[in-house]
């Protein structure tokens, strides 16, 4: 080193 | 804090409070975690020379001072600066972003599994009017503030039952978002039954994101996803998001599955539809009270564990091989995710997302839909229950006593306010059998970062970030 509408790491 | 795991061949460290990770050898992998131990650097030495006799002293030396470079540059072992002087949660923002329409109380399937009881959320069944779906916009525009992308899901229940308003609803947020400055971004959430020629071009032309209800194989899909005589679904809607998809070019998609106590070998639906041509691919625990046939068990979770596992490997493989697919849960991006403000947040509900119901009520998210105790105002009059907004305000990651200590609370948020509600009855519960499927999820998306960097993939091939990359703050520095 701003889908699943039941289960914010995959956020962009 | 920080968290270490060793996972296909790869010995990961996460540094919680800054976001770093490093992959690093077995010996550096003990030094760290001896180090993390409180161990003195010649314990360390003692302790290291013996376990790897091939190396020396210096060789332990010169990895100490490696480990506590990282140190002083606040890449590991950083402290938690966030908790106590940032963030004042009940006097943040209400301005609302993100509305999710139920535009149809009804549906054409009859999952058995449905968390909105076949689409009707413990109600009466209902469409959605033009007036009521104008009403929404307009309060969301309204309420606003300053946010230019808001974003809006057609829901249900099926929302293609109810398609002709739909259509309407978009055609006047068009008509209002230039001179309101804003920019609409629609989504339709469908089982796919009532796909025609006419959705697809609609689809494509205004929806920024399409979710298409597939559970994978046909056997597994059919068992849940029936229509009202009990006919499988599967033969009808795979050709028509077949076609959809193809249509779409490269606008977003996803192909959205649940899997349930009847599958928890979900990997080989995952595979099924990647065999299908679909590469957007979410795959998704049941949510369901305990008891149900479906419900996932303690007996499922070791075997799940082990399929986000494989699932990962997988992915590799098939990357490797020149045919890549995306798993939802692990696109993650190390250096241009989200800022600490979202990460400590969480998602929204009940202060910057909210569900609107047929009638225009509006719930914290679509999971609260039809329990009237969380009901929190409508269209008409805004937010009329404000305790119950500042409740959600403070439900963040700090609010969870059980989260303090996990690695992963920066990933999560916190979890999911629905699911901790319906596990323990509080928006500030936590639904552990969740958080254990999120670590592993987590890890293997971690990993797949190292193994693609391995693969010359460039880790850092984000698009926009946080502000808080080197590049981002070398320049707002000068």
């Amino acid at each position: 080193t701003c889908a699943c509408k039941t289960s914010v790491a995959n956020q962009k | 804090m920080i968290h270490q795991y060793q996972l296909n061949g790869y010995n990961i460290v996460l540094d919680v409070y800054s976001g770093s990770v490093h992959v690093v050898d077995e010996v550096a992998y003990d030094a760290i975690a001896l180090t993390d131990a409180g161990k003195s650097p010649a314990e360390i030495t003692a302790a290291l020379t013996e376990k790897y006799p091939e190396i020396t002293p210096d060789d332990v030396s010169e990895c100490l001072g490696d480990i506590e470079a990282l140190r002083a540059d606040g890449k590991l072992f950083s402290e938690d600066t966030y908790r106590d002087r940032v963030f004042d949660f009940k006097a943040r923002s209400t301005t609302i972003k993100a509305l999710c329409l139920h535009v149809a109380h009804t549906c054409n399937l009859n999952c058995e599994y449905c968390f909105a009881a076949q689409g009707k959320f413990h109600g009466e069944e209902a469409l959605m009017s033009f007036e009521v779906g104008k009403a929404a916009l307009d309060f969301l525009v309204a309420n606003s503030g300053r946010h230019v992308n808001l974003e809006v899901d057609f829901f249900g229940g099926e929302p293609l039952m109810n398609f002709g308003v739909v259509k309407q609803l978009v055609a006047y947020a068009r008509s209002i978002e230039k001179e309101a400055g804003k920019n609409f971004r629609f989504t339709l959430t469908t089982n796919g039954m009532g796909i025609n020629d006419d959705v697809i071009e609609f689809c494509n032309r205004e929806c920024h994101n399409v979710v298409l209800s597939l559970d994978g194989r046909r056997e597994i899909h059919d068992a849940s996803r029936s229509d009202w005589q009990g006919r499988g679904s599967y033969d009808r809607i795979v050709p028509k998001f077949k076609r959809l998809v193809e249509a779409r070019g490269n606008q977003g998609y996803y192909m959205r599955g649940t899997f349930t106590h009847k599958n928890p070998d979900f990997t080989k639906d995952v595979f099924h539809m990647a065999d299908l041509g679909f590469t957007e691919l979410s795959m998704e625990p049941v949510v369901s009270p305990p008891g149900t046939p479906y419900a996932l068990t303690e007996e499922d979770l070791p075997v799940i564990l082990e399929q986000y596992e494989i699932l990962a490997k997988e992915m590799l493989r098939r990357e490797e091989e020149g045919h890549p697919f995306t798993f939802y849960h692990y696109m993650i991006d190390l250096n241009h995710g989200p800022c600490i403000y979202k990460r400590i947040a969480g998602c929204g509900s009940g202060t910057e997302y909210f569900a609107v119901t047929p009638t225009g009520d509006l719930y914290p998210c679509h999971q609260f839909v039809g329990d009237e105790k969380y009901k929190m105002g409508n269209v008409f009059d805004g937010i009329t229950n404000t305790d119950l907004r500042d409740e959600f305000k403070l439900c963040n990651v700090y609010a969870r006593p059980e989260c303090a200590d996990c690695w992963a609370k920066l990933y999560c948020s916190g979890g999911c306010a629905a699911n901790a509600c319906h596990a323990t009855g509080s928006i500030r519960g936590v639904y552990e059998y969740g958080c254990k499927l999120f670590r592993k999820r987590i890890e293997c998306a971690i990993m797949m970062k190292a193994a693609e960097a391995d693969m010359g993939i460039d880790p850092n091939d984000g698009e926009a970030c946080g502000g808080d990359c080197e590049e981002c703050v070398e320049e707002i520095s000068k």
